[in-house]
């Protein structure tokens, strides 16, 4: 199962290193992480993808990433209200003559052409990773040269109800 | 009046002082008594700054050596156990030791060197990446950037190691650090780490949980780790165990947590456990475990492991509950703290009086047993002779195979902290230079060292520590001319193809001892086992004894890997 878990760390050199060693050593597969600093630039946030097989694994992840000295806050947010998006650049081949049946196909995708070549074009798409996929596979017909993808980045939508939901740290409740 | 002045612009004007002299006057600050380490190039200004600061530093003979003295001596006195080695090589040689006291929740302060902050990168003379290579391996880990930093990293250091679920701090210490001066003013600085908050204090409402669960079972079982000793509640164990009749079985760590010869104590489970610590952990209906990670070695299959019970689980460190064994009532608290409130609460008493009935009769017609033989030294034997000469009363340290287990069966512990053993990592080479820390942590107690043939090869060159410093430590090999452990699992699951696990090739070993101006002996049987005893403990200083045990004894009983806990062999003899 696809977790999607967010946490924040203290901004200093070699963070990085020890999340992702902590994921290979107590063997969880990444599928994408990013990471970038906060509002406070003492603090970054990172968010990683992960599969993995059951319940028990997903709590032991988040616990083992919350035991790490520089992580502050650990939350999966698989099942809450979210927003997560992913940058993809696609190199897609193309000519004059279907330029435009390409713009006609990623128009209702949001997504933008931001270079043009003689036989290429690359598309900019932002969204969660389905729709990423999605518009891959329908221009894929076309030839695609290379993709860079960004891996998701997300948080927890802004609570609608007074008092707000119940975001608290994510360590063993008593 | 001239001389206060002086006295309180010394308090006011904090100090500037060169990284290897903040070293050392943190460590006076800290209270730490004595140091294990080993010199070279990056670490020359630190060691200068030692040379006369009073500060009582254990030179061993390889940095491994420093590293597991280190841990000795922290299992043994409770604090944190602190440790030099120079960059490269002499930093890589204590990864092991970092290992084993990350596994056996160690506190220790590491300090390496590190080739100067400008060449770093460039693979320089002595250069290794020991931040990288260690991160796994270490509870938190820094590389001074700057004089100014230092201070407060050794103080943060000395706080993660010692707290939470204690472990290894490393500190790299580049040498231009060393030598840069800036302001020290330990005393005044406050560790503060937002991210790192460890939790004492058990949650009420889940302390209810525990009381009401043993009041309601039937047949409850304790199972006490080393998070107990780690949090000095030898002493609350008891009393909740004699408060509500609830039996203890004992982890490897755990042995000494609870006293040895108490009718509720049921042996070592595991592995190689006594048959009714281990059915009892098999058949029973409740199962508190009191800091203790379930461990392989402890649960065997976890298909088989405590199937019917509810399980609870005390444990400073969130990440172990649920780990390896489902949990209905988790209860995150340092186990004195958790002890100590379920003491108080005082729960109704539940009947357990079959339960009891059941382990007594297992107790007395299954013990740990041997096949006596005559003019052959069983190793168990051994360990008994042991145990009487030193009234059960010695501080006793081990490497790892056959010769652990049967200490850990035979040499019944009564007092805590007195055994340090290599428990997750099971590290051969660690119970000599253990034995040198344990004995700077508790001078005037007898400290034992059981060790194998094959293991005590690995860090014997410590012996010139014992002799240098005069340490009345024994060392007793336990020698059975093999890899003891490899050779019984290859003579039961590898048809008796006793590969590489046969070393019938020794050094003489009481020669070798007195080669380092030890004192050794060599017994072959019984009577002379109990001679060169006599011999050993009436003489204040290190004496190596090498006995020829019966080479083809096999630890018994067992728990194939694989098997459940209930299915052992060699119950009976």
């Amino acid at each position: 199962m696809k977790r999607i878990v967010t946490a924040t760390v203290n901004n200093q050199p070699g963070v990085l290193n020890r999340i992702t060693g902590l994921f290979t050593r107590r063997d969880y597969n990444i599928e994408s992480i990013t990471v970038g600093v906060t509002e406070n630039p003492a603090i970054s946030r990172m968010t990683f993808v992960v599969n993995v097989d059951d319940e028990a694994k997903a709590e032991q992840l988040t616990k083992q990433l919350n035991k790490q000295i520089d992580v502050i806050k650990v939350q999966d947010i698989t099942d809450q209200p979210k927003i997560e998006r992913e940058l993809a650049l696609i190199k897609v081949v193309s000519n004059p003559q279907t330029r435009s049946e390409l713009a006609g196909i990623i128009d209702p995708f949001r997504a933008s052409i931001v270079d043009v070549s003689r036989d290429s074009l690359v598309v900019q798409v932002t969204g969660d990773s389905k729709k990423i996929e999605a518009l891959i596979e329908l221009i894929r017909p076309y030839g695609i040269k290379e993709i860079a993808r960004t891996g998701t980045t997300a948080f927890t939508r802004g609570s609608k109800k007074a008092g707000g939901q119940d975001t608290k740290q994510v360590t063993f409740t008593n | 009046m001239g001389t206060n002045v002086k006295a309180q612009e010394e308090k006011t004007i904090p100090q500037k002082m060169n990284g290897g002299k903040m070293l050392v006057e943190a460590l006076k600050a800290e209270g730490v008594e004595v140091i294990f380490g080993y010199p070279g190039g990056a670490v020359l200004p630190i060691y200068d700054e030692i040379y006369d600061s009073g500060i009582h530093h254990v030179l061993t003979r390889h940095e491994q050596g420093a590293i597991h003295a280190a841990e000795g001596y922290a299992r043994v006195s409770g604090k944190p156990g602190v440790c030099i080695a120079t960059s490269g090589p002499g930093a890589t040689n204590i990864v092991t030791g970092l290992a084993d006291a990350m596994m056996d929740s160690l506190p220790l302060v590491v300090f390496t060197g590190q080739v100067a902050t400008g060449v770093i990168g460039s693979d320089a003379f002595q250069e290794a990446d020991v931040i990288g290579i260690t991160m796994p391996v270490t509870k938190y880990s820094y590389q001074v950037r700057s004089a100014e930093e230092f201070p407060r990293i050794i103080k943060e250091a000395f706080h993660i190691a010692n707290s939470g679920r204690k472990g290894p701090v490393l500190i790299d210490v580049p040498k231009d650090v060393a030598i840069a001066s800036d302001i020290f003013n330990y005393e005044e600085i406050e560790v503060n780490i937002p991210s790192y908050q460890p939790n004492y204090t058990p949650n009420h409402l889940q302390i209810r949980k525990v009381v009401e669960a043993v009041s309601s079972a039937k047949k409850p079982v304790v199972l006490a780790g080393a998070g107990v000793l780690h949090a000095n509640a030898h002493e609350e164990l008891r009393a909740y165990a004699e408060q509500q009749s609830l039996p203890v079985v004992n982890t490897l760590l755990g042995l000494g947590s609870f006293p040895g010869n108490h009718q509720l104590f049921l042996g070592m489970g595991g592995m190689h456990g006594t048959y009714t610590a281990n059915m009892a952990l098999y058949e029973c209906d409740l199962l508190i475990n009191i800091g203790a990670r379930f461990d392989d070695r402890i649960t065997g299959n976890l298909k088989h492991f405590a199937p019917n019970a509810k399980v609870v689980h005390i444990d400073i460190d969130p990440a172990e509950i649920g780990k390896n064994v489902p949990t209905q009532i988790p209860v995150v608290a340092d186990a004195k703290a958790a002890l100590a409130a379920l003491i108080a609460e005082d729960g109704a008493r539940g009947d357990f009086s079959i339960w009891l009935k059941k382990l007594r009769n297992w107790k007395e017609e299954f013990p740990l047993a041997y096949k006596k033989e005559v003019n052959i030294l069983k190793p168990q034997r051994l360990i008994e002779l042991v145990h009487q000469i030193t009234n059960g009363n010695a501080i006793v340290t081990t490497d790892v195979g056959q010769h652990q287990m049967w200490a850990a069966q035979y040499y019944s512990f009564s007092n805590p902290n007195k055994w340090a053993t290599s428990g997750g990592l099971g590290t051969m080479g660690f119970g000599l230079p253990a034995a040198i820390g344990a004995q700077f942590a508790s001078p005037n107690d007898a400290v034992v060292c059981f060790v194998g043939d094959a293991g005590f090869q690995m860090t014997l060159q410590e012996l010139s520590v014992l002799q240098e410093k005069n340490l009345p430590v024994k060392v007793v090999i336990v020698n059975n001319h093999a890899l003891g452990m490899v050779r019984q699992w290859q003579e039961l699951f590898y048809e008796e193809r006793y590969s590489h696990s046969l070393i019938p090739q020794q050094p003489d070993f009481v020669k070798l001892a007195e080669a380092y101006g030890v004192k050794g002996y060599r017994a072959t049987n019984e009577e002379e086992a109990q001679a060169v005893l006599k011999e050993a403990f009436r003489h204040n200083g290190p004496v190596l004894l090498d006995f020829r045990v019966a080479p083809k004894e096999k630890v018994y009983p067992m728990v194939a890997p694989g098997k459940g806990i209930h299915e052992m062999v060699g119950v009976k003899q």
